[in-house]
């Protein structure tokens, strides 16, 4: 290939990336203008909190218990190397609300919640029941994403909490039954070393991550191509796009937060 | 009346609609023939606004449809007035049958108690053929000819001014056809509504219409009443009315 031709072939990628993130950033945009505006729909955010909040608890549950036992394992085999056996709890504690919680719970969010929106959605296009609300005077963007955004951006807090407190208790588990750490010293240096804004800086990381993940399943779900083929393609799109969005937000809000 | 002028569609280098024609008078039943692929639900799309065409104009009691800067109440007023069933039905799976058919009813400024619609929508189930026992069930449970009765429902759950029926038997065996065939007949002409249908069953364009518009090409082809279709000389007409595998038409072997 000429090098004219490797040149218009790279803008034309770059200028296709920057028209997605503009098209992104305007449906994002749409959605949140429409937050505030009537009618509302209660009904459908009720049962999007029953499936995106209380039904992602067992997933984020068993993650953060599993990671937060792996985590004083790792800082107990790490720390005995200069003798800081002590920091398990505190570290524990401090990882899994700043860190792990969020992002652990909102990956695993985004593998359940981002593809059935998305998979929901595409399949409601393809079977035309889109175009059945918009003859039915029902702005479908207010009637399927809005209730989803506003529920996700809502439970994912809740989720990163039980999370973290799960996580912890994971840590305490596995502290208590296979290091020989006491149970009340562990959960004395647990509350000890571990501020306030740990676990908010988490919350607002979850708030963030929730309305990743529902603005991809959304976005892609409306944006669905024909056929089962094309259903399959969004939700794919929907949890890539999702999760490399929430490691790269979590990175910006770590600057954000944390950076000295 | 219904009014459309030089509508033209392209999707990419595909030009579906190149200058559609039609004119649809008030309380007459039109039905659109035409092969696969020949725009027939994108001229229906762009009627209700869900396509936008490229040019031309539609009209409606000679409002443009196509204006643009319309706000959502007006935009709202415009889509009341149309009921429309789709070729697969479209019926909300998350909502039972009752909740389908009310949809329109449960939602903006005239808005009824829940009782109320529910009463309307059992009403209308009955009216196509549809017992109290199907309204708490969900559109996954019933047969295809019954959430096409329930889409039929639904379409006509707000008396609409013009209904427009989107392959109103496509996968039904041919004793639920005629069934929804005559349904939607008795419906368009009990409720003197204006209605557009798109089809290309040939027993559907005799039991439904007044008058049969052939879309091929991207324009109408032939317009004229359902009696006198068999003895008009089109000859792209009469290749698709009686299903000639040779003709002016190319088709594909």
């Amino acid at each position: 290939m000429t090098v004219p031709g490797l040149l218009a072939r790279l803008g034309r990628s770059v200028l296709g990336m920057l028209a997605a993130v503009g098209r992104v950033a305007m449906f994002a945009g749409a959605i949140v203008s429409h937050l505030f505006r009537p009618p509302f729909y209660p009904r459908e955010f009720a049962q999007q909190m029953l499936q995106i909040g209380w039904l992602s608890l067992p997933v984020v549950g068993l993650t953060a218990l599993f990671t937060g036992g792996a985590l004083a394992l790792q800082i107990y085999a790490g720390g005995a190397r200069f003798n800081a056996e002590s920091v398990v709890p505190s570290i524990v504690a401090i990882g899994m609300a700043r860190e792990l919680g969020p992002v652990l719970g909102g990956l695993m969010v985004a593998a359940r919640v981002a593809s059935s929106i998305a998979a929901e959605i595409g399949t409601m296009k393809v079977t035309e029941q889109i175009d059945a609300l918009v003859t039915l005077s029902t702005n479908p963007l207010k009637y399927l994403a809005v209730p989803r955004v506003l529920a996700a951006t809502l439970a994912m807090p809740v989720l990163v909490a039980v999370g973290d407190a799960i996580g912890i208790m994971g840590g305490w588990l596995v502290g208590v039954t296979r290091l020989g750490f006491n149970s009340s010293t562990y959960l004395y240096n647990t509350g000890q070393f571990l501020e306030p804004w740990d676990v908010g800086s988490g919350l607002v990381k979850g708030a963030v991550f929730g309305f990743i993940v529902a603005l991809m399943g959304c976005y892609h779900g409306m944006n669905s191509g024909r056929g089962a083929q094309g259903v399959g393609r969004a939700t794919k799109a929907a949890v890539v796009a999702a999760s490399v969005l929430i490691l790269a937000a979590n990175y910006v809000l770590t600057e954000v937060f944390f950076s000295a | 009346m219904i009014e459309l002028h030089g509508v033209h569609k392209s999707f990419g280098t595909n030009r579906v609609l190149q200058g559609v024609d039609l004119t649809i008078a008030r309380g007459t039943s039109m039905v659109i023939i035409g092969g696969s692929g020949t725009g027939k639900s994108v001229l229906l799309k762009c009627i209700l606004g869900l396509v936008t065409p490229d040019r031309g104009t539609i009209t409606l009691d000679g409002q443009d449809v196509t204006a643009k800067g319309k706000s959502g109440a007006d935009r709202d007023a415009f889509l009341a007035r149309f009921g429309m069933l789709f070729q697969g039905g479209a019926l909300f799976d998350s909502l039972n049958v009752w909740e389908n058919v009310a949809f329109r009813l449960r939602r903006g400024a005239q808005k009824l108690p829940r009782d109320e619609a529910r009463a309307i929508a059992l009403e209308k189930l009955a009216r196509v053929g549809l017992g109290a026992r199907v309204a708490d069930l969900f559109p996954a449970e019933l047969s295809g000819g019954m959430q096409k009765r329930v889409s039929l429902a639904r379409a006509i759950a707000a008396t609409p001014e013009v209904i427009f029926f989107d392959e109103p038997t496509t996968g039904l065996d041919p004793i639920m056809s005629g069934v929804i065939n005559a349904l939607i007949r008795e419906i368009v002409t009990e409720m003197g509504v204006t209605a557009m249908t798109i089809t290309h069953d040939m027993s559907s364009v005799r039991a439904i219409a007044d008058q049969v518009a052939m879309l091929h090409g991207g324009v109408v082809r032939w317009t004229g009443p359902v009696t006198g279709m068999d003895n008009a000389l089109d000859p792209w007409l009469q290749q698709f009315i009686h299903g000639r595998a040779t003709g002016p038409i190319e088709t594909v072997r």
